[in-house]
């Protein structure tokens, strides 16, 4: 029999420290929907979607019940629209948006990604088509997500993209601007973007990928949070060694369900995304767990250092507990969907700045941070310019989805409620880049020598 | 397959025979019980085969649970496979 110490550990950490598998996503290909015909596109798309993913839900839940985990979210990735609409009309690709929400409504998921584009190097029509309708298409749906891949290491940044991208994001909170602009909460631009992300917004289903594949996101926070205030004060090498060891364990669970999911539905398992996803519950803070390991808060300075070895001990726990790793695999680090980095951000001690900062060393960037609604989109574009190229010279999957809540100013909030939160109107740097992102082109891609 | 069902709550007169006659009457056949009284609080932990289960495993799931409601215990069943994969390498 299983130790009673290790069983009562395990139900510890399920009921008391929030450990959850955060999401079950099933990645589709949708090439083989192609079609001249719009209509006749769509319809192929929800077939697909509804056939291949019907049984997600309820498969699910069944695991849930039967290992006594809760698995917070069943979501459908899909090959980015753009490469399956190619030619087709901006209002073509609105219809293809409309259909994926039907999709998802009909098989009672939360979220769908995929509308997306890669356009790292340069823009088909299809992409350019897709990009200029992505505000109207988050106004217009419930769950479809959108992501956009402006700039990777081995082709540079697409500056035009960047462009493209800011004016997105201003005119999705304009159009959502009744929801707190919850279409730029929806929208995320990448630079380095992974193909097998079963995270929301950014998901898609790559190009290189199955048919049809169940990639899982596990979670934890609250509980790696715990196991660091029960080490007391220990060094950092022993800090370490229990971040693995339970980075570990969390990873474990995820590649059970991932293994039990893709048995059950009889679709190949792809990855276990090893991340820390915080959720605004109390005790399932990033955060937290970072003011645990000895700062007054987070922000301060030591916090960069502090994320770093967080995100480094997770990776090496995870990584021997299952069988393929993938996706954004580290710590998570959005504001809006963290209560301690919502409560830094109050306090004054957690700026922009060293989110940005932070962004260098863990994964993702600068994810659920609202900003105000009259920021120039100059701005914007020199905000995600600057994350994406963190992205780009270090190697890294970094990504935006900032919030320019239309009409509200420092001291306002935004509040979506559930798992996206709420967030303080966080203060900007006003100078204007306008003229350095107007000048369009390409920052040609990074040397791999000489590396200072 | 195996399931573990943990039992905490308030002490009381009859809690092992109540959840005992609920695993006799779907047909899991208990293999091992580890028991503690702690001032008063009652924690059990027990290990049952389920594989002769007489209803679905989730449906037995909701049962146990709803028997813990009644008597203002915290019952959970889960399968042996989430503590054994999360423990053991």
């Amino acid at each position: 029999m299983v130790n009673t110490k290790d069983i009562l550990e395990t139900i510890n950490m399920i009921r008391e420290e929030n450990l959850d598998i955060r999401t079950i996503t099933m990645g589709i290909s949708l090439y083989d929907c192609v079609s001249e015909d719009e209509d006749r596109l769509c319809e192929k798309i929800y077939d697909k979607i509804t056939s291949k993913a019907k049984n997600l839900v309820s498969t699910g839940c069944g695991i849930e019940k039967e290992y006594g985990i809760p698995i917070v979210n069943k979501r459908v990735s899909v090959t980015p629209i753009s490469l399956v609409g190619g030619g087709i009309s901006p209002e073509g690709y609105i219809k293809v948006a409309k259909t994926l929400d039907r999709a998802a409504k009909e098989l009672g998921i939360n979220f769908i990604g995929g509308f997306s584009a890669l356009v790292q190097k340069g823009m088909t029509n299809g992409a350019r088509n897709m990009i200029s309708i992505i505000p109207e298409a988050l106004a217009e749906t419930d769950f479809v997500c959108s992501s956009v891949n402006v700039a990777s290491t081995k082709a540079g940044v697409n500056m035009d993209a960047i462009s493209l991208m800011g004016q997105a994001v201003k005119r999705a909170a304009y159009l959502t601007r009744d929801r707190d602009s919850i279409g730029c909460a929806k929208l995320v631009v990448f630079a380095n973007v992974p193909e097998d992300n079963p995270f929301m917004a950014g998901a898609f289903h790559g190009v290189g990928e199955d048919e049809c594949v169940i990639n899982v996101g596990v979670s934890g926070p609250g509980v790696v949070s715990s196991a660091i205030q029960r080490a007391g004060d220990c060094d950092l090498s022993e800090l370490a060694d229990i971040i693995k060891k339970t980075a570990f364990k969390i990873t474990r669970v995820g590649q059970l369900v991932a293994s039990e999911a893709s048995r059950r539905l009889d679709v190949p398992f792809g990855i276990v995304d090893l991340s820390l996803a915080p959720t605004p519950a109390i005790g399932d803070s990033v955060a937290h767990i970072l003011e645990n390991m000895g700062l007054e808060s987070c922000g301060c300075h030591g916090t960069t250092a502090a994320l770093a070895m967080l995100n480094d001990a997770v990776k090496k726990g995870g990584v021997m507990a299952s069988s393929h790793v993938g996706g954004l695999s580290g710590a998570f680090i959005p504001v809006s969907e963290d209560a301690g980095m919502i409560a830094a951000v109050e306090r004054g001690a957690l700026t922009l700045e060293k989110l940005e900062a932070m962004t260098a060393v863990c994964s993702v960037g600068l994810d659920m941070i609202a900003i105000p609604g009259d920021t120039d989109e100059a701005v914007i574009c020199g905000i995600i310019a600057d994350e994406i190229a963190i992205g780009v010279v270090n190697t890294k999957t970094t990504a935006v989805r900032v919030i320019p809540a239309y009409n509200k100013g420092v001291g306002d909030y935004i509040d979506y409620g559930g798992l996206l939160g709420r967030a303080p109107i966080m203060d900007i740097n006003r100078y204007s880049p306008a003229k350095f992102i107007g000048r369009g082109g390409r920052i040609p891609a990074p040397i791999h020598s000489l590396k200072n | 397959m195996k399931a573990v069902i943990t039992v905490t709550g308030k002490d009381s007169v009859g809690i092992i025979a109540q959840v005992s006659t609920e695993c006799a009457k779907y047909g899991a056949n208990i293999l091992d019980i580890s028991q503690s009284v702690l001032s008063d609080y009652f924690a059990m932990i027990m290990l049952a085969d389920i594989q002769t289960l007489t209803l679905p495993f989730a449906d037995f799931v909701d049962k146990m649970s709803e028997l813990g409601h009644e008597r203002g215990l915290e019952i959970h069943v889960m399968h042996e496979d989430i503590f054994n994969t999360m423990h053991h390498i």
